[in-house]
């Protein structure tokens, strides 16, 4: 486990100050997430529609750092500077990941210069560009992403996720 | 956009779940995992008490939690014929991985065979026959008399001579002891075939029979020797892609020091650790290294192609004019030094000129592997092969030469050492002599592409992915077994044995009649005259061992797809029938050769097999290896020891490590050094294909894609970012050719041609190309010319081939990343 703990504190401060990345006390988004209960049984989990941020408090190829569809969820939304697929805003170019690798949960950190999430534990690597596709590594799955809207005020908000996240059976606990 | 698979849920574990001993059935490593069924109307609840992981799942898990499972490790597959849920997850208490889980292994249970979720329907579920101009399901009684009538009217008129077969001969999928002893009765036993060959080259023959001539078994050491070596030496090997969970669990921790303790308590005295590796190609492997130990501490020797062998007798030569080897060792414990070192006497300016090496770095790199520590204590140097060295040029002799250096500087049988064949698949390997089939060993592709034979026999093996000169293969192959196809077809239905005759008439005028066993329809299969469904690990109970000799048993944990069968029960059926036809042909004496096929379980094959045959077989039997678990016993199994105050079975004992006393595999007891003179490129052809062609096409494996993709290539998650094979080309050379990211590219010298898809690889050095190989949608094999070593091994690393584009990226790659797959932050 030592070397568990290790890695996680390498991957944190990787993503808090690693190369681009947000440094530390970077604005963390101010919401107020409701209550995510998962319906008792039901075959498709109820996501809730959180607030994350506002288009305007994105910078483009400057991660900020989030939580969805609960705080025990970090994520990362991303204003990439051109159109993506599941982008969103008026340029297309928005999109949010979980930043929990799916291979053994640990942090992701972001490399601005290619525009992709790092695993430090076994060396995954995930295009924000592509969905999340995985570049080279051992998940057995692309990163999740947000499902994301925008509304008319510049608000993003995520309503829902495209694969099952790291550490739980249900992305809605 | 990226595949999903839109999955946010996944059921329970209960509580009361049955649980499986379970190794990866893909490749060598064999990795524990654990599959836990049960009743597709139940699951478990999020409290403790109510799921097997004993854990809240109302709460986020942790990184590295055991109490978590993907989409992947997930499906519904049939139990005794019911339904059950499925979870195959890594096992945290197996020792290969500790808990990790592959891109590979990770989806073992999405790559099932279920009805229920649409998984692997490509599988084979009946026999099949070519009947009305395609193939048709029929009984297994069916099938199998066809397969003996055809085989035995062959054998009546060639002998057995005329019988061809390719067959694996290892462990995991595909294989196992069970299964390897049920052909190798078959084909050994009951008969004498000489026309066989081996899944991926195309002659019956070890990849490495250097070092076992030598004295020295390749698979000598075990993974902890990696955690505790000052200087590992990786050759032609890309473990974190191909082995890797055993460089992640085991390299990984040594590189980033991480591994101290053990090392204290198990050595005093060690220094750092340091990586060498060997290969033309910066490779995944080695960013990982740099990144763990620091660049200071990776030496990557980018050779030019196939010129290992100028290294390791420069390594040699200079080690022993260093005094840096082990004296007492090589005294005690081998001959012929002192011949090897005069003959194979290679100075580091004479290498450097060969390999494109500095001889800075030559010398260097022998410093790492054999200059004495601090003190004078021997350096404890790990070296590990893999495909580079196997498939590459003059395999005999750059086997031996690179045993000479572990032998010289005494890394065999020692902690930290080894010298070791790093593999692809598990082994599993139990047969009877194949003295018989000679050595060198007949070149059977070559001779099916002559026209010689009558009846082939494919057990799991696709040579139309997987062999060289494939295209040339192909085509000859395609059309000795239309003729077959087109006498049958000319044939009354029903009338079996105007079948038969028609069968052989086509052969008398060059055609082969094909008989393919294997869970899935392949690509050869479509030239296939018979297809016999089988089972695969974890659809039967299956025994192999993996790298480190490590013997377990994968519990039957649901059944195989309709009809299947385990290989070694397919076998024991076709010696039935041709004991029964042989019989009615009147030929007695032949008919009593397959007797004792009476099996009727793989457990039957096993204790016939490797309990009566193997070395310390005596000591195995199912019960035991079910105690035993994931972590199994190291073979040769030496005795068993009573479970202690506990009660139960007896477990079994058995070898960390070959030859840690000093004794070798030969009639004296010791290892023999090699004279390996350098020859250049060995095998026939190549050195006018290097002069002619621009472009060198090296070749081989990628991460999420096991063996030649025969699951793969139904999952979504692989054919997604895979949908044709990549070849990594350097940006200016692309430039140069017109491409951009993803277009589709022709690759073709003299032997053929194929495709595959640029990807841009600044690492990738000028024309010095990498494609992935044995790939469904574009086989590089084609394009590999047909030149072989003196044993009839191939060669398909030192290709080259001029490269065009045939059109722009198709819509299906229109989603792809083409970003570096080196991490870094």
């Amino acid at each position: 486990m030592k070397r568990c703990n290790h890695l996680v504190d390498v991957g944190r401060r990787h993503f808090l100050t690693g190369a681009g990345a947000i440094s530390a006390g970077a604005a963390a988004a101010t919401v107020l997430p409701s209550e995510a209960k998962a319906a008792a049984g039901g075959a498709v989990v109820k996501y809730p529609s959180n607030r994350l941020a506002n288009v305007r408090d994105l910078k483009v190829n400057e991660p900020l750092q989030v939580a969805y569809p609960d705080k025990d969820a970090p994520g990362v939304l991303l204003k990439l500077g051109s159109r993506v697929p599941g982008g969103v805003g008026a340029d297309g170019d928005v999109v949010g990941f979980t930043t929990i690798c799916q291979h053994k949960g640990f942090p992701l950190a972001y490399k601005a210069s290619d525009k992709t999430l790092n695993c430090p534990g076994h060396y995954s690597r995930f295009d924000c560009e592509k969905g999340g596709q995985q570049i080279w590594g051992q998940a057995t799955q692309n990163l999740p992403q947000y499902t994301l809207r925008v509304d008319e005020k510049g608000d993003i908000y995520a309503e829902g996720l495209d694969e099952l996240l790291y550490g739980r059976l249900s992305n809605v606990l | 956009m990226a595949y999903k698979r839109r999955i946010d849920r996944l059921p329970i574990i209960p509580a009361d779940a049955k649980e499986h001993n379970v190794t990866c059935h893909f490749c060598i490593v064999g990795c524990g995992y654990k599959a836990y069924t049960w009743d597709v109307n139940r699951e478990g609840t999020p409290e403790p008490a109510g799921n097997k992981l004993n854990v809240d799942l109302s709460k986020q898990q942790p990184a590295e939690t055991t109490a978590w499972y993907s989409p992947s490790m997930y499906n519904i597959v049939k139990q005794n014929g019911r339904d059950v849920h499925i979870v195959i997850k890594p096992d945290k208490n197996c020792v290969v991985n500790s808990g990790l889980g592959s891109v590979r292994g990770a989806r073992i249970a999405e790559e099932s065979f279920s009805e229920a979720r649409s998984t692997q329907l490509q599988r084979l579920t009946t026999p099949m026959v070519w009947r009305y101009g395609q193939m048709q399901p029929t009984s297994w009684d069916d099938a199998l008399d066809l397969v003996a009538r055809g085989t035995a009217a062959v054998i009546a008129d060639q002998g057995e001579d005329g019988l061809f077969v390719s067959a694996f001969d290892h462990g995991g999928a595909g294989g196992g002891y069970e299964n390897t002893w049920g052909t190798g009765k078959l084909y050994f036993e009951a008969m004498k075939v000489k026309n066989i060959r081996i899944h991926n080259r195309p002659a019956y023959n070890s990849e490495v029979h250097a070092t076992r001539d030598m004295g020295v078994g390749e698979l000598n050491n075990c993974y902890e020797d990696a955690e505790l070596a000052d200087t590992i030496v990786a050759i032609g090997t890309n473990a974190l892609e191909t082995q890797t969970n055993y460089f992640l669990n085991h390299w990984v921790p040594n590189l980033r020091g991480t591994s101290l303790d053990k090392k204290r308590a198990e050595l005093a005295n060690e220094p750092h650790e340091q990586a060498i590796i060997v290969d033309p190609r910066r490779t995944v492997t080695v960013n990982a290294c740099e990144v763990e130990a620091g660049k200071d501490r990776v030496l990557h020797l980018a050779i030019n192609s196939g010129t290992d062998l100028a290294l390791f007798n420069a390594w040699f030569t200079y080690i022993a004019e260093k005094g840096w080897t082990d004296k007492a060792f090589i005294a005690a414990s081998t001959n012929g030094f002192d011949k090897a070192v005069a003959a194979n006497k290679t100075t580091v300016e004479e290498a450097a000129q060969i390999t494109g090496l500095t001889p800075d770095q030559i010398r260097r790199s022998a410093e790492w592997i054999a200059q004495p520590k601090q003190g004078g204590a021997r350096r404890r140097t790990m070296f590990a092969y893999e495909k580079g060295l196997i498939w590459g040029n003059d395999n005999y002799r750059t086997n031996g030469a690179i045993v000479n250096v572990a032998l010289a500087t005494g890394n065999i049988g020692r902690p930290g050492g080894g010298c070791v064949r790093m593999g692809g698949h598990q082994e599993g390997y139990s047969r009877p002599s194949d003295a018989h089939v000679g050595k060198p060993a007949a070149y059977v592709d070559k001779l099916l592409i002559e026209g010689r034979g009558g009846v082939h026999h494919i057990w799991a093996c696709d040579h139309y992915k997987t062999t060289l000169n494939a295209l040339k293969f192909k085509q000859a192959y395609k059309r000795r077994t239309d003729l077959v196809k087109d006498a049958m077809s000319a044939v009354p239905y029903g009338d079996r044995r105007a079948t038969a005759d028609a069968i052989v008439s086509a052969i008398k005028r060059g055609g082969l009649f094909a008989v393919d066993v294997d869970i899935v329809p392949t690509q050869i299969g479509q030239a296939s005259h018979v297809w016999l469904p089988a089972a695969t690990s974890g659809e039967m109970n299956l025994t192999s061992m993996n790298g480190e000799r490590r013997m377990r048993l994968t519990e039957r944990y649901m059944d195989p797809p309709g009809a299947a069968l385990p290989d070694c029960l397919i076998a024991a059926r076709i010696a039935n029938n041709l004991e029964r036809v042989f019989r009615e042909m009147g030929k007695n004496d032949v008919a009593d050769r397959f007797k004792g096929f009476d099996w009727k379980t793989e457990e039957d094959a096993f204790m016939d097999g490797y309990h009566k045959h193997e070395k310390g077989g005596e000591f195995v039997t199912y019960a035991r290896l079910r105690v035993m678990g994931n972590n199994g016993f190291q073979e040769p199994a030496v005795g068993l020891e009573s479970a202690g105050s506990t009660g139960g079975p007896e477990r079994i004992v058995g070898t960390k490590r070959l030859y840690a006393d000093g004794k070798f595999g030969s009639k004296d007891g010791k290892a023999t050094f090699m004279e390996t003179r350098w020859r250049g490129l060995q095998a026939e052809g190549k050195e006018e294909e290097r002069r002619k062609f621009a472009f060198l096409i090296n070749n081989g494996r990628a991460n999420h894609v096991w063996q030649n993709a025969y699951l793969d290539q139904q999952n979504e998650f692989v054919t997604d970012r895979w949908p044709y094979p990549f070849i990594e080309l350097n940006p200016q050379d692309m430039s140069e050719l017109g491409l951009k990211s993803g277009d589709l590219v022709e690759v073709f010298n003299d032997n053929g041609s194929t495709q595959a898809m640029a990807y841009p690889t600044p690492s990738a050095k000028r024309k010095q190309a990498f494609m992935l190989f044995a790939y469904p949608t574009g086989v590089q094999g084609n394009v590999v010319s047909p030149g072989v070593n003196e044993l009839i091994i191939p060669n398909y690393k030192q290709t080259w081939g001029n490269i065009r584009k045939i059109a722009d990226a198709p819509e299906a790659i229109g989603h792809l990343t083409f970003k570096s797959q080196e991490y870094s932050v």
